[in-house]
């Protein structure tokens, strides 16, 4: 593959640019970042439309603007699961985030894991959720990676043994070193640029790409012959009857699953006030529509004739046949920054956990709030070149393969911190239980599949196949309601309960003057 | 709307109609009538992000 010295010189333009952002950050709304509370939620002082852009950059990963078009041009329309998905998240989001803002802010929680401790006063159920939530976040750093691997690599930027993957390694450690000193607020600054860049990179796709395609009528016609001409058959452009246990469960699995992963937890947190939660679940959707038009490129490409060698290049190759050099690296920056983004929030969530319910749960537990942050600093660095590793070192399909465990993992914390929000009902003993049983027979159904999301079985007279995450959720139910029972009835008495009712509904009473957007002054 | 005295409200059961309307894909599943090309099956998800996220904003402005 040709050098493609306009795109590339684009790009390190941009790229540059947030570097500097990156590392300006830490003098951002000055505050000690010695304290995790600083360093790893910026202080909990993002307005609505700052956490906007933090939470909608770290949710809409670069990972997802190549799979997702990736998705459909391979599979048709069980692809486009992608946008109930994200459109379900939110009323879930605007039920339960604003339960947990609250009593992280009451209690000074930074992660979901010591939100659990809290309520069930059980370490080991904590360690649980530390411990998955960790595992499902390592694989999700690697893919983003592979996001920018693949506009590395469609630039013609090539090379042979480890220089092949020099640009990578200089562009993550150039990620590490800004996360490392400016904490949550370096991806909450980048996260203006990489989604205006976005934005307007999708804009112009859906407007220039099917107007030279002459109109959706004829994309879509060119789809339907593309799909009946496969043999065996791969998808079709309009969801069949089979798949439609498919699409729903995976559609709201990964809807429960999006609001209890670590980073998304990170970003809610944040936010300076409930309020700022609840208002931007009616403006996420935002980033939802943009996420739907993005997947309709992938139909694009199939109407413009591309041939790929593998699904990741749907999206570079649909781009580079399209716009000129120019466009070309700019809509490539705006992938690869938008892999910085998720990238840092997920390594700084992983960092919070490991601090919190591992080193000063286990290791430390008289570790003061400076050693906290700086052991999560250092987490953070060895996090990301662990993901960084990983892609260099293993086939991608491994990462892929981690990260869509990862989502039937994470799906499995939802009984203990989502219940838990709401009810103290299960013991945690119960929990740990269900806990340790979903995640067996996730892992086990997806692996019996060779690691695939789905698994089929015959109900009546159909055959289903449900998504595996929520297979593996009502099993977590049934053993966690089960055994609760049981001990409810033995007498065994739970552990105490730290938080109170009231701690759920309304923050601690803090007058803090704010501007026109919410923020404070 | 009247509030009941536990705080629950009823319009927070407005938030269950897009799991209606999305999670039976037997009632979306089809390629007419398309609108500018674009089959049911997409407008009609399309149509659905914009009817959640204004239940959502009304929900939030009628029960703060």
């Amino acid at each position: 593959m040709k050098l493609d010295v306009t795109a590339l010189a684009v790009f390190l333009a941009f790229f540059i640019l947030v570097t500097v952002l990156g590392f300006y950050a830490a003098r951002w709304r000055r505050g000690d970042l010695t304290q995790l509370d600083e360093w790893g939620l910026g202080g909990r002082r993002f307005g609505v439309a700052v956490s906007w852009f933090l939470i909608g950059g770290d949710l809409y990963t670069a990972y997802t603007l190549i799979a997702v078009p990736a998705a459909i041009f391979g599979t048709g329309a069980l692809g486009f699961f992608a946008v109930p998905y994200t459109i379900l998240a939110y009323p879930i989001m605007f039920a339960i985030m604003p339960r947990l803002w609250n009593v992280s802010k009451n209690h000074g929680y930074v992660t979901p894991a010591d939100f659990v401790r809290g309520r069930y006063g059980s370490n080991g159920l904590a360690l649980a959720i530390a411990a998955t939530g960790i595992l499902a976040t390592m694989p999700y750093i690697a893919l983003q990676l592979v996001g920018m691997q693949v506009v590395i690599g469609a630039m013609g930027v090539t090379g042979s043994g480890l220089a092949a993957d020099l640009p990578l390694i200089i562009a993550f450690l150039i990620l590490a070193a800004y996360t490392y000193t400016s904490g949550l607020r370096a991806p909450a600054m980048i996260a203006f640029v990489k989604d205006a860049m976005i934005y307007l990179v999708v804009i112009v796709a859906i407007v220039v790409i099917p107007a030279r395609l002459g109109g959706f009528g004829p994309i879509f016609a060119a789809a339907n012959v593309h799909f009946a001409s496969i043999v065996p058959p791969a998808g079709a452009v309009i969801l069949g009857p089979k798949a439609y246990w498919s699409y729903a469960t995976l559609a709201l699995g990964s809807a429960m699953a999006l609001f209890i992963y670590p980073h998304a937890i990170t970003g809610v947190l944040g936010a300076a006030r409930v309020d700022v939660v609840k208002r931007n679940a009616a403006l996420l959707p935002a980033y939802s529509f943009l996420l739907g038009l993005i997947a309709l490129l992938g139909y694009a490409a199939i109407g413009a004739g591309i041939h790929v060698t593998a699904p990741s290049l749907v999206i570079p190759t649909l781009f580079k046949v399209m716009f000129p050099s120019w466009f070309v690296g700019f809509a490539f920056a705006a992938i690869a920054i938008g892999a910085l983004v998720p990238a840092a929030v997920m390594s700084i969530a992983a960092a919070n956990l490991w601090t919190r319910n591992i080193y000063k749960a286990y290791l430390k537990p008289g570790a003061t709030d400076a050693e906290e942050a700086s052991t999560a600093k250092v987490a953070s660095l060895v996090v990301k070149l662990g993901a960084l590793a990983f892609i260099i070192g293993v086939p991608t399909q491994y990462a892929i393969n981690l990260q869509l465990l990862g989502g039937i993992w994470i799906l499995q914390t939802f009984p203990a911190i989502v219940v838990g929000l709401y009810r103290r009902w299960f013991h945690p003993t119960a929990l740990l239980w269900g806990w340790a049983a979903g995640m067996v027979t996730g892992t086990a159904l997806s692996f019996s599949q060779g690691v695939k999301p789905t698994f089929a079985f015959s109900l009546g007279p159909a055959t289903i196949a449900p998504y595996i995450g929520l297979d593996a959720l009502v099993v977590n139910f049934i053993v966690a309601a089960a055994i609760t029972v049981a001990l409810e009835r033995s007498g065994a008495a739970a552990p105490p309960d730290v938080t109170s009712p009231g701690d759920y509904t309304a923050a601690p009473p803090i007058i803090v003057p704010t501007n026109l957007l919410g923020e404070r002054a | 709307m009247d509030p009941k005295a536990d705080g629950k409200r009823p319009v927070w059961w407005l938030l269950v109609l897009p799991f209606v309307a999305l999670l039976f894909p037997g009632l979306y599943a089809h390629a007419e009538p398309a609108f500018f090309g674009l089959p049911f099956y997409y407008w009609y998800q399309f149509a659905w992000l914009l009817a959640t996220t204004a239940l959502t904003a009304f929900v939030y402005m009628r029960s703060r």
